[in-house]
């Protein structure tokens, strides 16, 4: 097998360091991963259970709000809400820079790579300002612990946690015949029933249709969220009566291990281990990827009950993994991340940085790029295709960051002769080396570097 | 100059790039040219466009009502939209009112705007816009026909077909050297080389016509230019509808800056105004009633707003449904669906027929009679 520490960092980790060495082995690759999760231990970030100001918190104090308009307290209230407001949005600024800087600082770059992979896979947003801060958190809690684990686990997991069920309108689906549909005239929402088969499981061509989409919907009935109370699930709810889904009929006595059941059947699916198969590699290898290495990658999701450990394995054993051409182009986020990593920024420039500077050196320039950080427009998350990125704009976007940012996040650059081989390994292409080392100054030196397409693509 | 040696300099000639074909859009049904502003917060109608002659109106906008100009014995024009009364006369500035989106009751303006952008009944499903579901129908279209321009995301432009995204950020100065510099680590990448050759052109072009002026007259400025240019479609959003309190106060400034885009674009777009529709469409109208806070909250039915010269503007569309009798007892009755006005707009602007306006564009439409607009 063609294993290269170059590509094995590149393609399927974080980029090139000059202080952490890329890794040795496949199998060091995978017991790394396997291992304890140390980034998110040095650099934490708090799951959704203990993220604040919590849904619960937000709310008492909204209610606080409106109930002071008008009154002697109203200016304490008010206070109150924008201390709130405040703290949320601090919150998610920092989780945004740790996410951030664990890809400079990790040994484990496949690790960071898989949770925004999955995060992708099951995109959440937030449809109110409540939500806003959640999203890292909620990729904390349901998301990074499995990245290694079963399928099933981290399906289960995202369909019933709350950022993912006030993401899609589950909270507003009712079974029609529940006591709860019945007293209050109310009924289903299909949207996570639909995304589920959809974009999580069988995928868009899968074998299922709209009878299995309102099964679905009506199985998943009782499934629920509350910013008050901390059920996930609500009998009252529930649709009665057995529901059959991709021809398994499941329990008449709904509960929430009929959930599981359910979504554990669909997470191994045959049709779930080649979508899922072909997503990855996509994502990590080719938007038009060997067929070889997509069969083996399901294999392995099949002959393992939805190991994601396997799957990856079976990823990395594959040599058309670790063909020598560089067809996917790294995302904004990976983008910057990259950069950061090979100019060895330290961390604690990243974290921590101010509101406004923030803003204009990330925040805003990967709007440019097209990418508005945990802001996908749809539930499909982000494009894969390198043309939805190296558009006119987007490469406005680079150039100018590639340029421009460095010397603002670095006290002293890099001499642009020995980066080239620090950022794209000892066989940059001839025209990076020449163009560095050819450039009026180091900051330019350096931004062509970054700018180029070997150091774009992986 | 140096600018000039890397763009003449490249290895593939600047025709073969996807944004650069003028002549294939000049022919055939790209003639003339579509704006759609999304009114992002929901304009209230009612104010922008008054009913003055409804004896309704006046009881139920007891601080609002006042000071209009008139338009028709009926119709009054909010006085901020003063500066647009040239345009209302000359037949470039007309409204649609008493209409909406298929989306009722819940009065969200997340959902209000994605129903809006998607162009259908609901929500389920639809994952694209209904301004690129028209490009996927008119032959020709490509990447350089349609912009997103501005910083939102703008869903009513995503989808199949290619679109190009602009946003006042974005801009790239660079020295000749790193000019030349690029131009040669690109060399041998064509998705590398084509992508920053556009952008370094783009770039050139928008600092040339920029005035540095507000982001929204920085958005009109791009529009324009790229409107004159290749483009045929462009989308932004405008910001600021959402006036639950002190709606004297925020309304005018909403409305004046509307009235500065739209002035803005006509200037940029010089003798090609003659040929565009602008359409401003919001997610809903406001409550008839004016609230205890000088405003109005999330209503129904509303008024769209269009204007340029490839449009019959200088009238208010719709059959009035009076505002004695309110929808749910609150806001103005929708009596036509928004998208039939959209829909006529884009068959007198793009010749769409009938049959894919409503089977394709605004699934579960029905076009009904000309209202007039083009």
């Amino acid at each position: 097998m063609p294993f290269d520490p170059v590509i094995a960092e590149i393609r399927f980790g974080c980029g090139l360091s000059p202080r952490v060495a890329p890794p040795a082995s496949v199998d060091a690759m995978l017991s790394r991963l396997a291992g304890p999760d140390e980034m998110a231990h040095a650099l934490p970030i708090p799951p959704y259970s203990r993220a604040e100001p919590s849904l619960r918190e937000q709310a008492r104090i909204n209610r606080e709000r409106r109930e002071g308009k008008g009154t002697a307290r109203e200016a304490e209230t008010e206070a109150a809400h924008d201390a709130m407001r405040e703290a949320a949005q601090a919150l998610r600024r920092d989780a945004f820079q740790t996410s951030m800087a664990r890809g400079i600082a990790t040994g484990d770059g496949l690790r960071e790579r898989l949770v925004r992979f999955w995060a992708d896979h099951f995109t959440a947003t937030a449809k109110n300002a409540n939500f806003r801060h959640m999203i890292a958190p909620y990729v904390e809690e349901a998301i990074r612990p499995r990245v290694a684990g079963r399928f099933g686990d981290m399906l289960f997991a995202v369909a019933t946690h709350p950022v993912m069920v006030h993401s899609l309108d589950q909270q507003r689906s009712v079974g029609p015949n529940s006591d709860f549909g019945d007293r209050r005239d109310r009924g289903l929402n299909e949207n996570l029933a639909r995304e589920v088969l959809e974009l999580h499981t069988l995928g868009v061509d899968g074998p299922y249709g709209q009878d299995d989409v309102r099964e679905l919907a009506e199985l998943l009935t009782g499934v629920t969220m509350n910013p008050q109370r901390d059920d996930v699930y609500l009998p009252d709810r529930a649709e009665p009566g057995t529901e059959t889904v991709l021809g398994v009929t499941y329990g008449a006595e709904a509960s929430l291990e009929v959930v599981r059941d359910a979504l554990a059947d669909l997470a191994v699916h045959p049709a779930t281990a080649w979508h899922l198969a072909r997503k990855l590699a996509v994502h990590f290898v080719s938007d038009t990827p060997d067929d070889g290495l997509v069969a083996a990658m399901a294999d392995a999701h099949l002959a393992t009950g939805g190991d994601l450990l396997a799957v990856t394995r079976a990823m990395l054993g594959h040599e058309a993994a670790w063909s020598p051409e560089r067809a996917k182009v790294k995302q904004p986020f990976g983008y910057l991340q990259s950069a950061l990593r090979a100019l060895d920024v330290p961390v604690g420039t990243v974290v921590g940085m101010e509101r406004r500077l923030w803003g204009r050196l990330f925040d805003r320039p990967m709007v440019v790029m097209g990418q508005r950080w945990e802001e996908p427009e749809g539930p499909d998350g982000w494009a894969e295709a390198a043309g939805d990125w190296i558009t006119p704009q987007g490469m406005a976007g680079r150039i100018t960051w590639a340029l421009e940012t460095p010397s603002r996040v670095r006290d002293t650059l890099p001499d642009p002769r020995g980066f080239v081989t620090t950022a794209l390994g000892p066989d940059a292409p001839a025209e990076v080396v020449f163009a560095a080392g050819a450039a009026e100054d180091v900051a330019e030196g350096v931004g062509i570097v970054l700018a180029s397409p070997a150091f774009q693509r992986r | 100059m140096q600018r000039r040696g890397f763009l003449t300099g490249l290895g593939c000639s600047l025709a073969a790039s996807p944004l650069v074909t003028p002549v294939a859009l000049a022919e055939g049904p790209w003639d003339n040219r579509l704006i759609v502003i999304v009114l992002r917060g929901a304009m209230d109608g009612l104010d922008a466009i008054r009913p003055v002659g409804d004896p309704a109106y006046a009881g139920l906008r007891p601080t609002l009502a006042g000071n209009g100009l008139p338009l028709t014995d009926f119709w009054a024009l909010h006085p901020s939209l003063a500066p647009l009364m040239p345009l209302w006369r000359a037949g470039e500035f007309g409204a649609a009112h008493a209409t909406s989106t298929p989306y009722r009751d819940r009065r969200s303006h997340f959902d209000g705007q994605d129903i809006l952008e998607a162009g259908t009944v609901g929500l389920d499903g639809a994952r694209d816009g209904w301004l690129n579901r028209l490009l996927t129908e008119v032959p020709g279209a490509r990447a350089g026909t349609a912009y997103a321009v501005g910083r939102d995301a703008m869903p009513v432009l995503a989808g199949d077909a290619p679109v190009s995204r602009w946003s006042p950020d974005a801009r790239l100065a660079i020295s000749p050297q790193a000019e030349r510099l690029l131009g040669l680590v690109y060399e041998d990448d064509p998705l590398f080389h084509v992508a920053s050759a556009d952008a370094l052109r783009i770039a050139a072009e928008v600092d040339g016509a920029q005035s540095g002026g507000a982001e929204m007259m920085r958005v009109a400025d791009f529009a324009a230019a790229r409107l004159v240019e290749e483009a045929r479609i462009a989308s932004f959003s405008i910001g600021g509808w959402d006036t639950h309190g002190r709606q004297e106060v925020h309304l005018a400034r909403a409305l004046e800056g509307l009235a500065e885009v739209v002035l803005r674009l006509r200037d940029g777009l010089g003798p090609v105004w003659a040929r565009t529709g602008v359409l401003c469409l919001t997610e809903f109208g406001r409550t008839a009633r004016e609230n205890g806070s000088g405003g109005t909250d999330h209503g129904t039915g509303g008024a769209m707003l269009y204007f340029g010269g490839g449009l019959r503007g200088g009238r208010v569309l719709g059959d009035w449904p009076g505002l004695g009798d309110l929808y749910a007892d609150r806001d103005l009755m929708p009596v036509r669906d928004v998208r039939a006005y959209a829909g006529w707009a884009m068959r007198g602007l793009f010749g769409v027929d009938a049959g894919v306006v409503e089977r394709v564009v605004f699934p579960g439409l029905e076009l009904g009679e000309s209202p007039g607009i083009v």
